[in-house]
């Protein structure tokens, strides 16, 4: 699981508040760097799709916070230096094994081989 | 050449096609009704499309059929589109089959022509149907107002102020009602009890009722009346009225023009029964409590023939019926208020006697019924086959890849149910997202490197407005009821962002699509006798599609399945208390819910037994049987279908739709 997809899943437990279900706490066991080419316009357009908060956090918490600013800089597209630590964040960190926690109602989901299994029971739904 | 021999060509030419016609004809009648047609003269004819179910009525049949001799007989059958004359004699027979096959003749009620095919039978055969009896507690009751009480009545009404409903329950539509004494909400289908409207009954129906309780035909004067005004076309659908909401005996006058309404028993019973003009239909009993009551919107109704038959059930006495044109007609239904719960003696259609509570959780139950079937037959299957499956899935499909390839570069995309993940990888500029039911298939996505996760189509987990395109490749098809589709794709619609766009493929129940089969159809190697069979089908035209009856071909039901499932506990097997049919790979569908086998192959767990196997005699049926067959449950979409599910969610919008080998497919926007 690479960093940018965490950053679009949301818990989805039922009785979990609007939106408390994100961002979900990475506990991994196993991270990964695979390297990936990195493309300058595609990082720029995947950055304001992200939510840059839950980034720095995900990041943070596997111990590959690469310097990111806790804010966005401005006029990052041009900023190949800031783009390159964008992109392995997003594109080359993975996490292998491991869970996600829902940070509302604690629900954990397992991560095996870099696959989160987000399945609920019939009565979670 | 000269003229005579071209006109000689010309005439062998449609000869030879009214021949063809005729004898396909004769092919369909034998083949979809039974019906067997003899080459020599006989007193008797069979007519194709010369019949009721296509629009032909027994007056302009008659004349023409009387211009060649006495008829003894003309019998039409409702919905049928062919008919069967009796003649004199058998030489009146043989003028009328010269005469008549080939012959065109104008309808009626359009400018459309249709051609008559003759052929003789050897004898008219229909069951001698009993005379169907009315509902129990149903009665008419003849001229129970004069012509001039009509008149007064019709006159009474003023329709300035009328309630036009629209949109509450479609298929009301422009019908016209008005309410006294209480509005009737068609809401819930009840009245609010507490809220009378002003001014009550109108003081012309007084004596009307006075009439009915002195009678005996209702047993508490009536507080409630509600006025429908149907033209020609127009109908109610079939419904009971609420339970709760009213007592027993319910009257209903009909002025201003006769009218059929159908009847209903749970059971399947049927019975039309012709309301003519100025009469009084009292519901009471079993016909009030159990049976439904609408009317069909059409224009013309099949009644009997013969005058003084006008009343009561419509007998298929075919020798008896023809087409009868409606006119405008004005009904005056009189309730009463209901002031305590109902204690009928039919509580499975019972609102009081089931309550809100048990209501609700009845709703639940098919709710887990639904899931368990979809556990059972698609869940389970998939993370038993996803090997094979995924070697039997590598060519991603040109309309989709292309879908895939326009979106703008840096596009977020989900695939919903993404199987072995073939479209992940399709366009390096997106970036792809897929996930699927079966934790199998998506390890498989796990191997090529794909980002993938396991989740359910209905409970994504992924927040809201966060996906540039979303794909949902067959999948929306594997959910078992209309509800559960649409929240799939409604599950779709949340993921996108304004502006974001959809692709969704289901299967489509036809498999022929303007004369071209699908791949799928193809791609079989069945005998030859199937595959012209399916032309035939498609050739008919008018006179065959109607002859064309799908729910005879489903034949074997899924007892089978129930035993040939692998699972050891017993629960879901009881799932499916209807039996769904099982699909034939490789052919047309006959019905929209199905499972559908797959032959496993090189399946692991099986070895043991394929090596038993492989000591046998090499006899490939032997073979076969070892291989293990799973079938999964479709629900095959009618043409329309997906774009009407589509269409009742207000957030999206269709921006195509179209078909594609075998799949329905729509291409939706987010609002």
């Amino acid at each position: 699981m690479k960093l940018l997809t965490h950053n679009m899943l949301t818990s989805h437990v039922r009785g979990v508040r609007p939106g408390g279900g994100f961002p979900l706490r990475i506990q991994a066991t196993e991270v990964k760097v695979n390297s990936v080419d990195f493309n300058q316009e595609f990082v720029a357009r995947m950055i304001p799709k992200v939510e840059w908060g839950a980034l720095v956090e995900a990041a943070e918490s596997l111990g590959h916070l690469s310097d990111l600013p806790p804010q966005l800089p401005p006029e990052y597209q041009s900023n190949e230096d800031f783009l390159r630590k964008v992109h392995h964040v997003l594109l080359e960190v993975e996490v292998m094994e491991g869970v996600l926690k829902c940070p509302d109602s604690g629900r954990e989901f397992p991560i095996t081989k870099g696959i989160p299994n987000m399945l609920l029971s019939e009565e979670e739904t | 050449m000269d003229n005579s021999g071209q006109n000689n060509l010309k005439r062998n030419k449609i000869e030879k096609k009214l021949l063809r016609k005729q004898i396909k004809a004769r092919n369909t009648l034998m083949r979809h009704e039974g019906i067997e047609c003899v080459s020599h003269s006989t007193q008797n004819l069979v007519i194709a499309n010369g019949g009721l179910g296509n629009g032909v009525n027994r007056h302009q049949l008659l004349k023409v059929a009387e211009e060649c001799g006495l008829v003894e007989a003309l019998l039409m059958l409702p919905n049928k589109p062919y008919s069967f004359v009796k003649y004199g004699t058998t030489e009146e027979a043989k003028k009328a089959y010269d005469a008549l096959n080939g012959k065109e003749i104008t309808l009626d009620d359009s400018d459309q022509n249709v051609t008559l095919y003759v052929n003789f039978v050897e004898k008219v055969l229909w069951e001698d149907i009993m005379p169907v009896s009315l509902p129990p507690g149903l009665m008419l009751v003849e001229e129970f107002v004069s012509p001039e009480e009509e008149q007064k009545m019709l006159e009474s009404i003023d329709w300035t102020e009328d309630e036009v409903i629209q949109n509450v329950q479609k298929s009301l539509k422009h019908r016209r009602v008005k309410h006294f004494g209480y509005k009737f909400r068609y809401d819930n289908n009840n009245v609010d009890k507490d809220k009378p409207l002003p001014g009550g009954l109108p003081k012309i129906c007084s004596t009307l009722l006075d009439k009915c309780l002195k009678e005996g035909y209702i047993k508490h004067k009536s507080d409630q009346l509600t006025i429908n005004q149907y033209e020609p076309g127009q109908g109610i659908p079939p419904h009971i009225d609420t339970h709760s909401a009213f007592e027993d005996e319910i009257i209903s006058l009909s002025l201003g023009a006769e009218i059929v309404m159908d009847f209903k028993h749970p059971d399947g019973r049927t019975v039309a029964v012709m309301l003519p003009r100025r009469s009084l239909l009292v519901m009471a009993g079993e016909s009030r409590y159990l049976w439904t009551h609408g009317i069909t919107p059409r224009k013309f109704d099949i009644v009997h023939a013969s005058e003084g038959q006008k009343v009561g059930s419509i007998t298929p006495d075919v020798g008896d019926l023809t087409l009868n044109r409606r006119g405008t007609r004005t009904s005056f239904t009189f309730r009463k208020v209901r002031r305590s719960p109902c204690s009928c003696s039919y509580p499975s259609v019972c609102d009081s006697q089931q309550g809100s509570q048990r209501e609700a959780s009845s709703f639940q139950d098919s709710e887990t019924e639904a899931s368990k079937l979809e556990e059972e037959y698609v869940h389970k299957v998939y993370e038993e086959i996803a090997t094979h499956f995924s070697s039997t899935r590598h060519s991603p499909w040109p309309k989709i890849v292309e879908f895939l390839r326009t979106l703008p570069k840096g596009s977020i995309v989900a695939d919903i149910g993404c199987g072995n993940g073939k479209y992940l990888g399709i366009n390096k500029d997106l970036y792809m997202i897929g996930c699927d039911r079966s934790q199998n298939l998506v390890d498989i996505c796990g191997e090529k490197k794909f980002q993938a996760f396991v989740c359910d189509a209905l409970s994504v987990p992924v927040r809201n407005s966060s996906c540039d395109a979303c794909i949902s490749i067959a999948v929306i098809h594997h959910f078992s009821t209309a509800e559960r589709r649409l929240a799939a794709v409604c599950e779709l619609a949340r993921l996108l962002r304004p502006g974001g766009k959809a692709l969704i493929y289901v299967w489509a129940m036809e498999q022929e699509y303007n004369k071209q089969k699908s791949k799928y159809l193809k791609e079989k190697r069945a005998s030859k006798g199937k595959e012209e069979r399916l032309n035939t089908d498609v050739a008919w035209g008018l006179f065959g599609d109607q002859m064309h009856d799908n729910a005879s071909q489903d034949s074997e039901c899924s007892d089978r399945v129930l035993r040939d499932s692998k699972d050891k506990d017993g629960n879901a097997k009881q799932v499916m208390k209807t039996k769904l049919p099982v699909h034939t790979n490789r052919t047309s569908f006959h019905s929209q819910d199905v499972l559908v086998p797959w032959h496993l192959k090189g399946g692991t767990k099986k070895k043991e037994e394929c090596n038993k196997a492989q000591q046998l005699p090499t006899d490939s049926k032997e073979l076969r049987e070892f291989s293990p067959v799973f079938h999964r449950y479709y629900h095959v979409f009618c043409e329309g279908e997906l774009e009407a599910a589509c269409k009742t969610l207000d957030c999206i919008r269709i921006r195509e739709s179209y078909y594609d080998q075998g799949n329905w497919c729509v291409v939706l926007e987010k609002q």
